[in-house]
């Protein structure tokens, strides 16, 4: 029986190589977070979150970079949210499973491949010079908004599939319109689930540089921003400049460093925030109903 | 019975159709972002030749006498970098996803799955700083090049930011692999490393083959990593321990210098048509492999 003994040792060694690629992706994991949490934490303070930079940008805090990413990200749900809902209540309570149809979905999932940079150029051809908004919050939340239209709408969808179809038969089957079904019977037991899709696209939308780079994100501003047409300093966009960009790179690293983990705690605030969301639905057996 | 104004039916059809333009919105933006892309590099083409646009090895919009823009030296860069991404992430996301789908315990899953998600999430702007601190510096230790930033390092961390989309497509594909399969290869003697290798992902392997190609669609489009760790010097690209400037890269740091509705300016939107054609036909192969993969179960 030597067959089955051979056969032995390259199933070791074959599932091995498999747990040796996992622990190298866990790896790539913990050396992202051990760097930065530990590089950045020690730069984190109430100063530091609440005050503008001073000394050209070498001391002091990010606290208009964390605002302008909050009113940034808020523009982007104004425009990124109704349109998807919309566009996913379209595709999967009234769109028939014909050719149409059947573009669009190619169509979404070709956006959401659209590099980040040509949105970007989107951003500036259409926004900042065809509608004249100028580099702004606005231009720059409307072209983040666009380019999380594709995960908005697959996650609203997703959601819209996990109401059972009795639901809108037993409507229907009472005389109610398809439009009262969908209403009363549909979207209310959606709605929290698409919540969760959606404010997965924003924290997507929050950590994004190439889109903003032109549409509005400032280097340096003291003040922040006064209304939606001014320009606007950003989390990532501040990291980037703090790393590449700054006169003086290796003194400002600390504050890069301290930048690079607020946006993360950020980013990952919002996730929590979409699964605890998606947590209580799940208790309440409506999100697999 | 006064009939109302709008009738029910009527209400419902407007209803309808308000959706239905919802809908549209989508191709409409795809439409709109080509439409924009094609009518600011159409002018550019208007002083330089289309020829002279695909076939120049220079890249040079200031030089004083002739400037000239050869789109090859950006195009080399970029399909470099995600080659050399490929390389590093194809392999370790196959295996991890296979890990996951057929050897991890249902308790490992459970934590490894949102890991992974989780590495999605990281901006490619962290990457991009990462890549200047931590893999910069490794990369000049060991080969001796003066601050580590060159393709190499652009390549590692497009590979981090490729990993996730393979890694859990690949895992879709391969638990959408009947079980059927598994137990037939089993009950004939086959051992479970045998089951997965030579059954499980060549059954799956369209899924992965797609999630392959997407994975690749995310590389060449990637902007803030390449920005940050790639060198972004203005030659033709000669070797992995090189500087290279991709296409993303010249349009991210040249937009910003250059003056609005110049031949520069256009040249520019004339780089993001190319990108944009070359992700809309990555996207669609992968779209069409994904299809018949999910028709043929």
């Amino acid at each position: 029986m030597k067959k089955p003994k051979r056969l032995k040792i390259t199933e070791t060694l074959g599932f091995l190589t498999l747990r040796l690629c996992m622990a190298c992706v866990a790896m790539i994991l913990i050396v992202i977070f051990y760097d930065i949490i530990t590089k950045g934490a020690g730069v984190i303070s109430w100063d530091f979150l609440t005050k503008p930079p001073v000394d050209g940008m070498t001391k002091g805090g990010i606290f208009p970079a964390i605002v302008g990413t909050f009113f940034t990200t808020i523009i982007t749900a104004l425009l990124s949210v109704p349109l998807g809902m919309g566009c996913a209540i379209y595709l999967n309570e009234y769109a028939k499973d014909d050719g149409l149809t059947r573009f669009i979905r190619m169509s979404i999932r070709n956006l959401s491949g659209v590099p980040s940079i040509v949105y970007g150029l989107f951003g500036v051809a259409l926004f900042v010079e065809a509608c004249h908004f100028g580099t702004s919050i606005l231009a720059a939340g409307s072209t983040l908004g666009l380019m999380t239209l594709p995960l908005t709408i697959t996650a609203s969808e997703e959601a819209l599939k996990t109401v059972p179809r009795a639901y809108r038969e037993g409507s229907l089957a009472l005389g109610a319109t398809k439009w009262q079904a969908i209403w009363t019977n549909v979207l209310p037991y959606a709605v929290p689930g698409m919540l969760t899709g959606t404010i997965l696209g924003l924290s997507r939308a929050a950590g994004e540089t190439a889109p903003i780079l032109f549409t509005g994100a400032a280097f340096f501003l003291p003040d922040i921003p006064n209304s939606i047409l001014s320009q606007f300093m950003a989390l990532p966009y501040h990291l980037y400049i703090m790393s590449t960009q700054h006169h003086n790179i290796e003194l400002v690293r600390p504050i890069a460093y301290g930048t690079a983990l607020v946006l993360i705690v950020l980013i990952f605030s919002m996730n929590l925030m979409a699964i605890i969301i998606r947590y209580h639905l799940r208790k309440k057996g409506i999100a697999h109903g | 019975m006064i009939k109302p104004f709008i009738t029910r039916k009527h209400q419902e059809k407007l209803i309808e159709w308000f959706f239905f333009l919802n809908g549209i919105v989508v191709v409409a933006i795809l439409a709109g972002i080509f439409m924009l892309l094609l009518m600011n590099a159409i002018p550019a083409f208007r002083e330089v030749s289309i020829a002279h646009f695909l076939s120049k090895p220079i890249w040079n919009p200031d030089a004083y006498d002739q400037p000239t823009y050869g789109l090859l030296p950006m195009l080399v860069s970029s399909l470099m970098v995600t080659v050399g991404s490929l390389v590093v992430a194809i392999p370790l996301g196959i295996g991890t996803a296979a890990y996951l789908s057929d050897v991890a315990s249902p308790r490992v899953r459970e934590i490894a799955k949102p890991a992974v998600e989780i590495l999605a999430g990281i901006p490619s702007v962290v990457v991009g700083f990462l890549g200047i601190v931590l893999v910069g510096p490794v990369i000049s230790k060991l080969t001796g090049t003066y601050n580590g930033l060159n393709a190499l390092n652009g390549s590692i961390l497009l590979a981090v930011m490729a990993l996730p989309t393979i890694i859990s497509l690949s895992e879709d594909a391969l638990t959408s692999v009947p079980r059927s399969y598994e137990e037939a290869s089993l009950a004939l003697g086959a051992s479970r490393w045998q089951t997965v290798i030579l059954v499980k992902i060549p059954a799956a392997a369209s899924g992965i083959l797609a999630a392959c190609m997407l994975g690749m669609g995310r590389a060449i489009g990637e902007t803030m990593t390449v920005l940050m760790a790639t060198g972004n010097a203005a030659e033709f690209p000669h070797s992995f321990l090189g500087p290279v400037k991709t296409m993303t890269s010249t349009i991210a740091i040249e937009l910003g210098e250059v003056a609005y509705y110049t031949t520069h300016f256009y040249m520019l939107f004339a780089v993001g048509l190319i990108l944009f054609i070359i992700t809309f036909i990555i996207n669609l192969i992968s779209d069409i492999i994904f299809h018949k993969h999910t028709r043929l179960q």
